[in-house]
């Protein structure tokens, strides 16, 4: 076990440098540089001069890595070249709006997902598998921005239940708050509860029919006992692994229902950083959202080994 | 998008050769499924208004401006009603599933043949090349797919090539990881063996006998991923970020239409039905392949 650990910490450290490297390279295949970003109209030769040597921009590209991150080591993510704010501190005060976006769609995935998943194995091959598994392949292909759109239209613009965007934080009251997230958590949800569905079905098919579970029933269980004792138990490691993975995919999508629900969060701020072309800002967010997913992967290949430990001889569970 | 991927096709992979007979009954398992069927119909008549969009839409997509009817509802001249500028919506919706397709069967195809590619060699030869390869893989994949997709149209900017590369870079690992799985399963096959045993040379191992062999799971990877790929151009136009402004995409027309929603619903619902049903549409077909191309996997 020890040695799947020290293994797949050592696969990581590459990849954080290649990330790094992706994000630090992508703004700079950009025209302009963050002096002509920052000055803009009052563009001078000798001002951008200043600005280039204040920032490194004047010095080798290798070096200009090694000083960027250097200082990204110790959580500096560096300037915005709009409004000359840190970095750091813009994502980390729009994080807790996106934390609550995405841990409340899972929460709707995981208790959606799974009851109709182990339903509809156990109904399997009828109406009610079929109508589950269809809804399942709709869950996955419907765009959560086009969701996200008919929602506003039923439940804010005609029936007038829910506000059709914005946010209000926790501390201006939990009523107020739930009742701006609760269409986004749809949107975003959906999608992942269709996955979700879709693999507690086919790894409770799986575990029904192993030997265990027939001589659970064979002993004269009632098979609510097998399937709650026996059979969910172990057709649940799975199912974890693959809500911690869609984590990374509740990230990228955020920014997607952020932009419909015109909710402040990651998403929207890398989304304006963007539109003003503000790229050490989308730099930061990019390496950070990248970061992030690669240690919730980090740690869930953890978490299943240790739930699994025949996997600590196999290998990760991978990315996507 | 991508992560939404439940399904997978690896385990499609055949380490012994499948016979001559296999082949039809594929096809059999394949077109008994009546939802698959139905899926390759819709996606049969999105090609069809792909290649005679000129033909079949009443109006113009972009200069076809009704000036007396600007947002009117479905009516019998416009069936799906007309959008701020007076034009047809579905005229629209049908030149629509041009760009859809257009920027999904290339950027695909990239991915395919790029990600196949890298996949096929770090599988068969193993060592240093799979090393080096799947690290750089693992890179591409530790961005959520829509935000490096983002990241890279706001480098290039807002074009329809454009939107093709991002697409293309962003489900290249994918299609990787899935050549790279299946390769590592043949090459340990008993044929690979005596090939290599009668001195038959890496390149000719890998087109002939690797690559036929690792077919099935790429298949069904890519009709997977024109799924996504759709889903993908439609997010980036949503966001401002995809094709040109004044394209007929489905992505566009939804981000024009969201903004009027409240007196004009049909504009923003149409485009978004049809972005589901072709997204429906492949997600049905590449299920029922990967059911048909390997029946043990069948629930």
């Amino acid at each position: 076990m020890i040695g799947f650990l020290a293994r797949r910490i050592l696969i990581a450290i590459p990849v954080l440098i290649g990330v790094s490297l992706v994000a630090f390279f992508l703004v700079r295949l950009v025209p302009g540089d963050t002096a002509t970003a920052m000055l803009g109209l009052n563009y001078s030769p000798a001002e951008a001069q200043v600005l280039r040597e204040k920032y490194g921009l004047d010095r080798s590209l290798p070096v200009q890595y090694a000083m960027w991150i250097a200082n990204v080591a110790r959580g500096d993510l560096g300037v915005s070249s709009v409004g000359g704010r840190s970095v750091t501190t813009t994502i980390l005060r729009r994080l807790p709006m996106t934390l609550q976006l995405a841990a409340g769609a899972l929460v709707f995935a995981l208790l959606s997902g799974v009851p109709l998943g182990v339903i509809s194995a156990m109904r399997r091959r009828r109406t009610a598998d079929y109508a589950a598994s269809f809804t399942g392949l709709i869950g996955i292909s419907v765009p959560g921005f086009w969701l996200g759109t008919i929602l506003i239209l039923v439940f804010s613009l005609h029936w007038r239940w829910f506000p059709s965007g914005d946010f209000v934080p926790l501390s201006r009251g939990l009523v107020e708050n739930l009742r701006h997230m609760v269409l986004p958590w749809l949107a975003l949800g959906l999608a992942v509860a269709a996955v979700i569905m879709r693999m507690s079905r086919s790894t409770m098919l799986e575990v029904i029919g192993q030997d265990y579970v027939r001589t659970a029933r064979a002993k004269g269980m009632t098979e609510p006992r097998v399937i709650f004792r026996h059979a969910l138990r172990n057709a649940l490691v799975p199912v974890v692994t693959i809500a911690g993975l869609q984590l990374g995919y509740l990230l990228g999508g955020s920014v997607v229902i952020e932009a419909v629900f015109s909710l402040p969060g990651i998403g929207k701020l890398a989304l304006d950083a963007i539109a003003q072309r503000d790229y050490p800002l989308l730099q930061g967010v990019i390496l950070f959202v990248a970061v992030c997913f690669v240690m919730i992967n980090l740690l869930i290949d953890v978490l299943y080994a240790v739930l699994d430990p025949r996997i600590a001889d196999g290998g990760g569970t991978g990315g996507r | 998008m991508s992560a939404v991927v439940s399904t997978s096709p690896t385990s499609a992979i055949r380490t012994d050769p499948p016979p001559r007979t296999g082949r039809w009954q594929t096809i059999r398992r394949f077109t008994r499924n009546r939802l698959a069927m139905l899926g390759a119909s819709v996606i049969a008549a999105m090609i069809l208004c792909a290649i005679a969009a000129r033909w079949l839409a009443p109006f113009d997509p972009v200069f076809g401006v009704d000036s007396s009817a600007y947002l009117s509802a479905p009516s019998a001249t416009h069936p799906l009603g007309t959008d701020r500028f007076g034009r047809d919506v579905l005229s629209r919706i049908i030149h629509g599933a041009r760009i859809s397709l257009y920027a999904a069967g290339v950027s695909v195809a990239i991915a395919l043949v790029v990600g196949g590619t890298l996949g096929l060699l770090a599988g068969y030869f193993r060592g240093h090349t799979d090393a080096i390869l799947s690290r750089a893989m693992d890179v591409l994949i530790a961005f959520p797919d829509i935000l490096l997709a983002l990241a890279i149209m706001a480098v290039l900017g807002a074009r329809l090539i454009n939107v093709i590369l991002a697409i293309g870079v962003v489900y290249t690992p994918i299609f990787a990881r899935v050549a790279r799985a299946a390769a590592m399963q043949v090459r340990a096959a008993p044929y690979i063996e005596a090939a290599r045993a009668v001195g038959v040379r890496h390149p000719r191992i890998l087109l002939r006998h690797v690559l036929p062999n690792i077919a099935a799971p790429l298949i069904v990877q890519t009709t997977l991923s024109f799924a996504f790929a759709i889903l993908a151009e439609a997010a980036l136009s949503f966001l401002g970020l995809g094709v040109e402004p004044d394209a007929a995409s489905w992505g566009i027309m939804l981000r024009d239409g969201k903004d009027r929603m409240e007196i004009a619903w049909w504009v923003a619902v149409f485009p978004g039905l049809a972005i589901t049903l072709a997204v429906l549409a492949f997600n049905t077909v590449g299920d029922a392949l990967r059911d048909a191309l390997d029946p043990r996997l069948r629930t």
